[in-house]
């Protein structure tokens, strides 16, 4: 079991993964392997395992999730984005998200950007570039950039530090009491 | 020493006085709905400032928060991130509640060990700890009351919005956050309101009118929003029980429902009378709790209102794989089972398990069919013996476990191996939701389920209520 946190960088570059509405979290993480760890690292062999058990074996660190509408819903597993970010996905960019995958990737710093636009624009293994201080998507193939949906700015600043326990460890206390 | 009656106490009582009546303002504000209500009454500055400050839809706020819930598929990450965090102590012990229940008792030893690691934590902190009940079906019998601000680490915390509280899942970490400060941000939901008019024909059920409404608006038709329901009149009231109101705001979660509220009324209310909310402080003081009844009103604002005239559902199938696939039953008769499971949060209540128990009386499971029925609680587990709905499922010829969410989840107790088929009365038919990533879930109501254990496929109830 390793103890070192994945932080990831502002700006980051990888490959297209292109999937559909309504991945929901059991597809993310299935209920019976994540209830049997506390590693963030042996959850990240279980990403996407109900779209692709090998999913982390395929994907480069930096890769990028597209999706359609409503990702990530159903359970209110934080393991779902701690497997992705820890299986190398370095953001989950979808036309929307379900309430708390949304909450909870912010709250363990995976980038989920919403950005509706973004439906037919990505192709499977485009190269992408999100910025997460602008809080923009580059599609590399086409130019095209696509703006995200904005969030509070402790939000913000919560995932420029790595989530919420990095935020906690670094300011010793939550970032919504200062709002 | 002498008793005085000093006139601090007095002081006391004018400024719990005083206390009130920023609250009353809110509540009596007919341009709130409930979210807008409770959330402006938990809003921590209401509570420093003591003055009636009014938030509405899409505001940011923070809340105090009565109840915090972790289970053991989310509790151990949520101590993981306390450690990390170098949080030694709680916020208020008696506020933060773990259960174990979803693979309960421990499948194998990776499990085992996070049981472990929970009971040691609930020791140390000294919070409440309960075994073998599933959380949402503790927290309705013995915790949950009307105006509390309850959260989880579990998605269907949401039903306890049938006693009338604000109730909602979030992740590990933020539980984790909440027994720290007792506090979290929490944006206002808008509201859509459900009028529900008319009466169920023969065979219909709760679980029926909620899986039509999601299969209506579908699987994200709700996400972020309250849902609010209201009844034309008594009669339509009084064919909702607790039971069934728990199970309607237990699987709004599958529409993406941030709460699913029942505002109080006449059968709440006797249900909290007949199951009494007791403070859980740390002084030992057995007290009522104070409850907090909020009415949405009249001329609050919604985003969309929907009628359901519970005259024109019929039972209904939702799946396989995604929840808002609904089918009326008789689309659906022929396919055949390898498993029937009646249980878990959204349908293992004492009604779920007595409609179940009616059909399956004297009558017996089919040769190629499991049934496994698996109550909601322990107190439900313990009903169902004393009424004899338990001699009768084994006779039928069907398993009664404990009380878990492991066939739900597929994580014990009845899990599906490769292109078996369920039909089930659990909350989920995910992909993989139950077991094998071939294996298939069909969602319907107890009858339903116990009806298809008999014939062997989907079958429908109306041929045996």
């Amino acid at each position: 079991m390793s103890d070192q946190p994945v932080i990831i960088p502002s700006i980051s570059k990888g490959k297209a993964w292109v999937f559909g509405d309504n991945v929901n979290t059991d597809i993310i993480i299935p209920f019976r392997f994540k209830s049997r760890t506390n590693d963030p690292y042996e959850m990240a062999k279980y990403a996407m395992y109900g779209f692709d058990p090998d999913f982390h074996k395929k994907i480069s660190k930096g890769d990028i999730i597209i999706a359609g509408r409503n990702f990530g819903g159903g359970s209110s597993r934080e393991q779902a984005p701690v497997a992705l970010k820890y299986a190398g996905i370095s953001a989950v960019v979808a036309e929307s998200f379900a309430r708390i995958f949304y909450r909870n990737a912010y709250t363990i710093g995976l980038p989920a950007l919403e950005i509706p636009e973004i439906k037919g624009k990505i192709n499977q293994g485009d190269e992408l570039e999100v910025d997460v201080k602008e809080f923009v998507v580059e599609n590399v193939r086409t130019n095209e950039t696509f703006r995200a949906r904005e969030v509070p700015q402790f939000l913000r600043q919560m995932l420029s530090d790595g989530g919420l326990v990095e935020y906690y460890k670094k300011y010793k206390q939550f970032p919504w009491t200062q709002s | 020493m002498q008793t005085i009656s000093s006139p601090s106490s007095s002081l006391q009582q004018h400024e719990e006085k005083q206390d009130d009546s920023h609250i009353k303002n809110i509540l009596d504000d007919n341009s709130l709905t409930f979210a807008e209500k409770i959330i402006s009454i938990k809003n921590v500055e209401t509570r420093n400032k003591k003055s009636t400050i009014i938030s509405r839809s899409g505001d940011i706020v923070i809340v105090d928060v009565d109840l915090a819930m972790a289970q053991d598929s989310t509790g151990p990450l949520a101590i993981r991130s306390l450690n990390e965090m170098g949080i030694d102590s709680l916020h208020d012990p008696a506020k933060a509640l773990l259960v174990i229940d979803h693979t309960f008792p421990a499948a194998d030893e990776k499990v085992a060990n996070l049981h472990a690691m929970m009971r040691e934590f609930a020791s140390k902190h000294n919070c409440m700890l309960v075994e073998g009940s599933i959380s949402h079906q503790h927290i309705l019998e013995y915790l949950a009351a009307p105006g509390m601000m309850i959260l989880g680490a579990d998605s269907h915390t949401c039903q306890a919005g049938c006693v009338g509280a604000f109730a909602s899942g979030i992740g590990s970490t933020e539980v984790a956050a909440v027994w720290t400060t007792g506090q979290l941000w929490l944006r206002i939901p808008e509201t859509i309101k459900i009028n529900i008019s008319g009466i169920f024909n023969k065979g219909v059920f709760a679980r029926d009118l909620i899986l039509d409404y999601i299969g209506k608006v579908g699987e994200d038709g709700a996400n972020y929003k309250a849902l609010e329901w209201k009844f034309s009149n008594e009669d339509i009231r009084n064919q909702f029980s607790m039971d069934s109101r728990a199970c309607i705001s237990n699987a709004s979660m599958e529409c993406g429902v941030k709460i699913s509220v029942f505002p109080v009324d006449l059968i709440s209310r006797n249900y909290l009378d007949e199951n009494p909310r007791m403070n859980n402080n740390s002084s030992n003081d057995k007290s009522y709790m104070k409850q907090i009844e909020i009415h949405p009103g009249n001329s609050a604002e919604y985003l969309d209102e929907f009628e359901i005239e519970c005259n024109n559902i019929k039972p209904c199938v939702s799946g396989p794989n995604h929840i808002d696939i609904v089918h009326s039953v008789d689309e659906l008769e022929n396919v055949e089972v390898d498993q029937a499971f009646i249980g878990s949060s959204t349908n293992g209540r004492i009604e779920d398990l007595e409609i179940a128990a009616r059909i399956l009386k004297g009558r017996k499971v089919h040769k190629n069919t499991r049934c496994v029925v698996t109550p909601a609680s322990v107190r439900v587990y313990e009903d169902a013996i004393r009424r004899g709905y338990v001699e009768i499922y084994l006779e039928a010829g069907a398993v009664f476990t404990n009380a878990t969410c492991g066939a739900c989840v597929g994580t014990h107790l009845g899990a599906l191996g490769d292109n078996e088929i369920c039909i089930s009365s659990s909350s989920r038919n995910f992909v993989g939701r139950m077991g094998a990533l071939s294996s298939k879930v069909y969602l319907a109501s107890p009858a339903t389920v116990a009806a298809s254990a008999i014939e062997g496929k989907i079958a429908d109830p109306r041929r045996y209520c």
